[in-house]
């Protein structure tokens, strides 16, 4: 651990944010992922939820029963029981293997994406479908992850301006990370392939298909394909417990 | 459907609301739940009933509602304009629906959101535990003309209770704390936002309202570069223009605006019960003082069924006040009128 992180703010009048950096890395994300899954083990009385951003664990207690000097001490001395950089990844996670159409009107800004990324249409294809990308965060809407990282060629910035409608189960890409969106929406974000996954189902079971932690890999397929899938609202994707 | 209510015609925003869906926040769905919270435990007091049973949230407006048997129910939040059969009947209190009876709600005069609590609880399927609609999560609809919504059932038979209602609809000064990116501003910025004067903007939901500062916008040292992080109710985040947005029950999880400061909980249904116009001021508290004051809220809400007493007739709402025999002596008004014809 350096000197600065992880750092520990209050975030409203009822939570912690405890951060492991200030810029998004592999480390840092991955010591998010586990220093929730130990809160989620210690399962503490007076906590009352936990997620992850990015880079953070989040925790929402009841500041009535536990005042916040107190809680933040046991924070601190569950941070000094590991390496959280370092930690193995929470269990149960999965490997979801999603086919997807790149690319034609399925993607209409893939040939931009890629140039930007310095990379011809075919070969940005390949880099992405062997890249297997982590869900790092799930936010902003119910379901829709964040999924990194990429090669460090698709560092390019979200476009100023915004892409008017991206459909449901689209994928796109920037800034090393790709998003799904659950459902239709205007997005800075550039849209370079179409998924058939379903990714909230408010009315199962199982209303969130992916979970923090999980792993994709988006395999190319065609049109025809994807179009098979429509009936199965895991979109003709396989999953696979991770060891 | 045994026991249900009729809506014969809806505002555009009226749903069904409860406290809200904790629990997901890890999947990116916001707990959501009533705009107005305290709303939901003065209808729970007035109709001696559980704060966990759902209610109707009328935003701006409200509709016209019948009963397929006997009802009680209860008005709170917002004052509008309500009326049985024609006759009007207090807000902030609770009332007899008698069968077939026309339940009819106006416009908002004060607030921004009214509640319509009935006896035994709206009892529409629960999603994910709650039966509040959660419009950016596609989790149910507003309401539409023609449709029946279940009614549990109701152990209690009081009615013509009410509350003293709480000063809460006229904006004013809303306390906040720091959080975990007010750093972000420099301590000019952090004392220039304390000492502005706010108007909420037109623009605003469920998710959030935008409030208008009285002179420059403000700027974050970060910039546009934050690494989009946690958001929970009360957030204020400072939008690309410096533009305050305070974020309310069903905001987005996580997002890379700026943000300067968070709203207590208990000073939430200040900012959402805001007419647009209406000014509003934003005063740091320590972390502290803010636990001290959610304590004393919750103490508050828990009272609050103690406070709860006989609704006082105003004769302006006695449907039949002419039959009864006020003054003794008096003439009919028309007897000259009679000796003419």
């Amino acid at each position: 651990m350096s000197d600065n992180w992880p750092l520990i703010r209050t975030a409203g009048t009822d939570g912690f944010l405890v951060s492991f950096g200030d810029s998004l890395s592999e480390t840092a994300n991955r010591a998010a992922l586990a220093f929730r899954g130990a809160l989620e083990a210690v399962n503490w009385e007076e906590v009352e939820e936990c997620s992850t951003s990015l880079v953070s664990t989040y925790v929402r207690f009841d500041p009535l029963a536990v005042d916040h000097a107190a809680l933040e001490e046991k924070l601190v001395a569950l941070l000094q029981t590991c390496d959280w950089y370092d930690a193995a990844l929470p269990k149960g996670r999965r490997l979801w293997r999603v086919p997807t159409v790149f690319g034609g009107t399925a993607g209409p800004q893939l040939d931009e994406a890629a140039k930007a990324a310095g990379m011809t249409t075919a070969e940005a294809i390949a880099s992405i479908s062997n890249t297997r990308v982590r869900v790092q965060t799930i936010g902003f809407a119910p379901g829709m992850p964040y999924l990194g990282q990429l090669p460090a060629a698709w560092d390019i910035p979200r476009q100023t301006e915004l892409t008017a409608k991206v459909p449901a189960a689209g994928l796109c890409v920037a800034i090393r990370q790709l998003v799904l969106f659950p459902v239709s929406a205007p997005t800075g974000w550039r849209h370079i392939g179409q998924t058939a996954l379903k990714l909230f189902r408010p009315d199962t079971n199982e209303p969130f298909l992916l979970r923090p932690g999980d792993e994709v890999r988006f395999h190319s397929v065609s049109t025809e394909e994807l179009a098979g899938f429509k009936g199965d609202p895991n979109g003709g994707a396989s999953c696979e417990v991770l060891p | 459907m045994s026991r249900s209510l009729i809506v014969h015609r809806a505002g555009p925003g009226v749903t069904v609301q409860d406290l809200g869906r904790a629990g997901y926040l890890a999947f990116g769905l916001s707990r959501g739940g009533a705009a107005d919270q305290l709303a939901i435990y003065e209808g729970a007091a007035l109709l001696g009933q559980s704060e966990t049973l759902a209610v109707l949230e009328l935003a701006g407006m409200g509709g016209e509602f019948e009963a397929s048997e006997d009802m009680r129910i209860a008005l709170t939040g917002g004052r509008m304009r309500a009326q049985i059969d024609g006759e009007k009947v207090a807000w902030n209190a609770s009332h007899r629906l008698v069968k077939g009876q026309r339940l009819s709600i106006g416009a908002s005069e004060a607030g921004c959101y009214g509640y319509l609590h009935i006896g035994g609880g709206i009892a529409t399927p629960e999603v994910l535990g709650a039966r509040s609609g959660h419009q950016a999560a596609g989790i149910g609809t507003p309401l539409v003309s023609g449709q029946r919504m279940e009614i549990g059932e109701d152990a209690r038979g009081e009615t013509g209770m009410t509350l003293a209602p709480d000063a809460r609809f006229n904006g004013g000064t809303v306390r906040i704390v720091k959080s975990l990116q007010t750093d972000f501003f420099a301590p000019t910025e952090i004392a220039r936002f304390e000492a502005s004067e706010f108007r909420r903007d037109t623009r605003g939901n469920r998710m959030g309202v935008r409030v208008l500062p009285d002179g420059q916008g403000f700027i974050s040292d970060a910039g546009l570069s934050v690494l989009s992080e946690v958001i929970v109710p009360g957030d204020i985040q400072i939008t690309g223009d410096g533009t305050p947005f305070v974020l309310l029950c069903e905001c987005q999880t996580t997002g890379g605006y700026p943000r300067i400061g968070s709203v207590l909980p208990a000073d939430l249904p200040k900012v959402a019960q805001a007419q647009p116009g209406t000014s509003l001021r934003f005063s740091f508290v320590s972390l502290a003082q803010a636990v001290d004051i959610e304590r004393r809220e919750k103490a508050r809400r828990s009272a609050l069924r103690s406070k709860v007493e006989p609704l006082i007739r105003d004769p302006r709402f006695i449907p039949d006040l002419l039959s009864y025999q006020l003054v003794g002596g008096m003439t009919a008004g028309d007897e000259f009128e009679k000796d003419k014809t």
